[in-house]
């Protein structure tokens, strides 16, 4: 248990991602087998449900600390963290015991789930005892179900292959579908012998650089391929031995979460590669990248949620066909195959072609570039029309040409403290625009602050509280911050009557007073303009 | 009254005097020289005798207003006994007991009752109202012991040196520092200091405080020896073009914020190492105890939390609203901020 912890505050200190590989293959290569293989079910999201009732926790974690409730919410409010606030509050034991992270997980935590009320009481005052710490930290985040830290799937596989010396596809193959985390289990995942997997390997992807120089410098616009950038995730679909793998561009396998997709592409011949994004999709138009999230945040997918958020796999290229590598030929000829192989799809199935955009003339790309909002694009790609798929972010044949999004000068007028990393600072915050002699709430935004503005917005939210409603502050309407989004539409749900997607902030406005943000007519007129462009569009 | 909030601070009117302005007056007592409670413009300051130079450097050119007082001894001010005692904080930082007709006052300043071998160890003082600051009241903030604090320091020290980076310790820079100073272990490499830290060490020695040899850290001195050195600098300089003359680097800061786990991911360093110069929960009630104090004032921090908790256990207890920071998260943070 102990080492896990340290491997634990290894990953959670540090922002690195080398220290943090380092890290994670330092403990795989040295922990038992049964304790790796739990670790990797807790890194990888596999963490037991909440095993104990929250309230009970706080009732037994009070007691045991000899404090009244109100002070367990007191301490819970400042901490941000139920099992920090518990590992902080319960005094520190006298015997800590040494046992390893599987007898604790398999001994200690699982069998909590089916005790009684009392007995779960007397496990865990026992339990507490015997830890300190981090162990302590680690195991409530277990015990309540909520278990995480900052290491994706990607970087746990790329230990894993750093400590076996087995290639990270293999790995996050082996990684795929059902398994238990048992001592043997791991001997498997990481056995050298890799003929079980190398068939299961995407290629590298293919990345644009962004453009910076005018279009134009781009030559003869009749020798690249435009289409639109859309906003979703990159994948790779590898259709071979009967068998379809969805692979994200961070490497990591997807496969099980878009189940109409792997389903439609389960028709392709096999030997296939495709390159493309998948989308939220409804009416033959993506939906905004917030849909697409809660699909990507479920490892097991419900059907009630699919038919809610339907994805759609828009492809962009084909990097093999009938077991052959397609990538060093001209890309028109891959879209070509690409078409043949996507048009003997069913009618209906959730994967169509990345439509190209035509155009004449570098002013041509420039006009269509400016509807990319209305076609929920995120911008343009340009690819060199002979260009041939490359390795990584390689070569300038492929370029990525994104629409800036819009902004307002908001005020900002009410704060609340956030969780986690902002426990206790003031991080949410809501704006407002001017309507008349009023400020209308209008956006709520989160990021986009530096750590250090960030403690500055919150002494200055101290300073200048006017009211207090439970944890939201209401403050001196002083301070603007420039805020962008990527799209406005009418709300009746909102007081502004207006609702903007993926508000963040983009710079604190020092040089502006509250009397000089933004009014409601102004963003008014931002919607117009960019119904106004939509229309031309429909024209 | 004997002792109430005013616009300009903490007023004695009896003895028409302040304790800790944060506004010009004619007189005032000092608790300790950091930078909320020890302000400019003021007529004449008292302070502890210990503290007499950290606050004629901090004052400038008002330097000389500044007056001194040995701990525990009486001036009486229009019949007024005043007195400063030992508070623990930092060097020469002073409790103030404020006696008229019977009736005992403390102020506590910032204090800590964890060792501190740079400073005079705080001491209880009996009296009937307790004016306490509660940075830490809350019952999640129980400290580590200061030796076990020390050993984890020196152990990230001595590992970084071992792979050739410099280990960038950051704290604030008067009280922390010396501190943290003092609880190195020199045989592990050089001790280097930033500027603000040094004049402060510096007065610290002056006053007969054993503090370890240290180098002050000018770029036209960059050394290899750099890459076994620990460095101790105010956070304020974190990320900035001075750290970058030290190479490769680790980064940690020592402050009781440290011990939550939100506050130590903000921070941004590689570790936070939880030394505070405030008390802790149990330390703040022990203290409260110990005054004997039938009616407490808590300011700066916790006071909602601290107030029910006192009155649930029989005392009167009030939040008395005073404008030292000891609320804030991430005070230390900058230069001009109190050090936690």
């Amino acid at each position: 248990m102990k080492a896990f912890a340290m491997l634990y505050e290894a990953i959670d200190a540090s922002t690195s991602t080398q220290a943090k590989v380092a890290a994670l293959t330092q403990y795989f290569a040295e922990a038992p087998p049964a304790d790796s293989a739990w670790a990797v079910a807790f890194l990888t999201g596999r963490r037991p449900k909440r095993l104990v009732r929250a309230p009970d926790l706080r009732t037994w974690a009070a007691a045991a600390a000899d404090i009244p409730d109100w002070l367990f919410e007191d301490s819970y409010a400042q901490a941000g963290d139920l099992a920090e606030t518990i590992t902080l509050l319960v005094p520190r034991g006298k015997t800590i015991a040494e046992a390893s992270l599987s007898a604790w997980v398999e001994d200690r935590l699982l069998p909590l789930a089916t005790m009684d009320a009392d007995a779960q009481r007397v496990a865990l005052l026992e339990a507490w005892q015997q830890l300190d710490g981090t162990a302590r930290f680690v195991f409530n985040k277990l015990l309540t179900g909520a278990f995480r830290v900052g290491v994706s799937q990607g970087l746990v596989v790329r230990a894993l292959a750093a400590a076996s010396d087995v290639h990270a596809d293999i790995i996050a193959h082996r990684l795929m579908g059902a398994w238990e985390p048992t001592g043997e289990w791991f001997e498997q995942l990481v056995r050298g012998d890799t003929a079980d997997a190398d068939w299961s390997r995407p290629y590298p992807f293919f990345l644009a650089h962004p453009l910076e120089a005018p279009v134009e410098s781009l030559g003869d616009v009749q020798e690249w391929q435009v289409e639109w950038k859309w906003d979703g995730i990159r994948a790779q679909i590898v259709k071979r031995r009967d068998r379809v793998l969805l692979w994200s561009r961070g490497e990591e396998l997807l496969t099980g979460r878009f189940p109409e997709v792997e389903q439609a592409c389960a028709l392709l011949p096999d030997g296939t590669v495709l390159d493309g994004e998948l989308l939220a999709w409804r009416d033959g138009t993506p939906m905004p990248f917030t849909a697409l999230q809660r699909r990507l945040n479920r490892k097991q997918v419900g059907r009630a949620l699919v038919a809610q958020v339907p994805v759609h796999f828009v492809a962009y290229d084909c990097l093999e066909h009938a077991g052959n590598d397609l990538r060093t030929q001209p890309l028109h000829e891959r879209r070509s195959e690409m078409q043949r192989l996507v048009a003997a799809l069913p009618t209906g199935a959730p994967v169509s072609v990345s439509p190209r955009i035509e155009a004449t003339s570098w002013t041509e790309v420039s006009e269509a570039r400016d509807l990319s909002r209305q076609q929920a694009a995120e911008g343009l790609m340009l690819k060199r029309a002979n260009s041939a798929y490359g390795v990584g972010r390689r070569g300038n044949d492929w370029r990525k040409w994104k629409v800036s999004p819009l902004t307002v000068d908001a005020v900002l007028i009410y704060a609340q403290a956030g969780h986690g990393r902002r426990a206790g600072l003031h991080t949410d915050y809501t704006f407002a625009v001017w309507n008349g002699d009023t400020l209308v709430p209008f956006a709520k935004a989160y990021s986009g602050l530096t750590d250090a503005e960030i403690r500055e917005v919150d002494r200055f939210v101290r300073a200048n509280t006017r009211e207090t409603y439970g944890p939201v502050r209401t403050v001196e309407p002083t301070l603007v911050f420039e805020l962008a989004f990527e799209g406005i539409q009418e709300s009746a749900r909102h007081k502004s009557g207006l609702a903007v997607r993926f508000p963040r902030i983009t710079r604190w406005r020092r040089d502006k007073v509250a009397r000089d943000a933004d009014s409601l007519e102004s963003v008014r007129a931002l919607l117009r303009a960019q119904q106004a462009h939509e229309q031309r569009g429909d024209a | 009254m004997l002792l109430r909030v005013t616009d300009r601070g903490l007023w004695c009117e009896p003895a028409q005097l302040y304790i800790d302005p944060w506004a010009p007056v004619d007189r005032a007592v000092i608790t300790h020289a950091h930078s909320d409670h020890l302000r400019f413009g003021c007529g004449q300051y008292l302070v502890a005798a210990p503290g007499t130079a950290l606050a004629r450097t901090r004052l400038g050119a008002h330097g000389d207003r500044v007056q001194s007082v040995a701990y525990g001894e009486p001036v009486t001010v229009h019949g007024v006994r005043i007195s400063l005692h030992p508070a623990g904080h930092i060097l020469g930082s002073a409790q103030i007991r404020v006696e008229h007709r019977g009736e005992v006052w403390v102020v506590s300043g910032d204090y800590k009752t964890d060792p501190d071998p740079t400073c005079t160890p705080w001491e209880p003082v009996r009296c009937h109202t307790f004016i306490t600051e509660c940075t830490f009241g809350l019952p999640i903030y129980r400290w580590p012991s200061t030796a076990q604090v020390f050993d984890e320091i020196n152990a990230w020290w001595r590992a970084n040196a071992a792979e050739g980076r410099a280990s960038l310790l950051y704290g604030y820079s008067l009280g922390k520092a010396q501190r943290l100073l003092a609880g190195l272990d020199p045989s592990i490499g050089p001790i280097l200091t930033h500027g603000a830290v040094e004049t402060m060490t510096g007065l610290y020695r002056d006053a007969g405080i054993t503090m370890p040899e240290t180098t002050y850290a000018t770029v036209d001195q960059r050394d290899p020896a750099w890459s076994r050195a620990i460095v101790i600098a105010p956070p304020s300089v974190d990320g900035g073009t001075w750290v970058r003359r030290f190479g490769p680097s680790a980064a940690a800061f020592a402050s009781g914020w440290m011990l939550v786990r939100g506050a130590r991911r903000r921070r941004g360093v590689d570790r936070g190492f939880t030394l505070s110069d405030h008390v802790d929960w149990p330390q703040l009630l022990a203290a409260i105890d110990a005054t004997g104090a039938q009616r407490v004032l808590p300011t700066h921090g916790f006071t909602g939390p601290v107030v029910r908790w006192l009155r649930e256990h029989g005392l009167e207890a009030d939040a008395l609203a005073t404008r030292y920071e000891g609320e804030r998260d991430d005070a230390a943070v900058d230069e001009t901020e109190a050090g936690s």
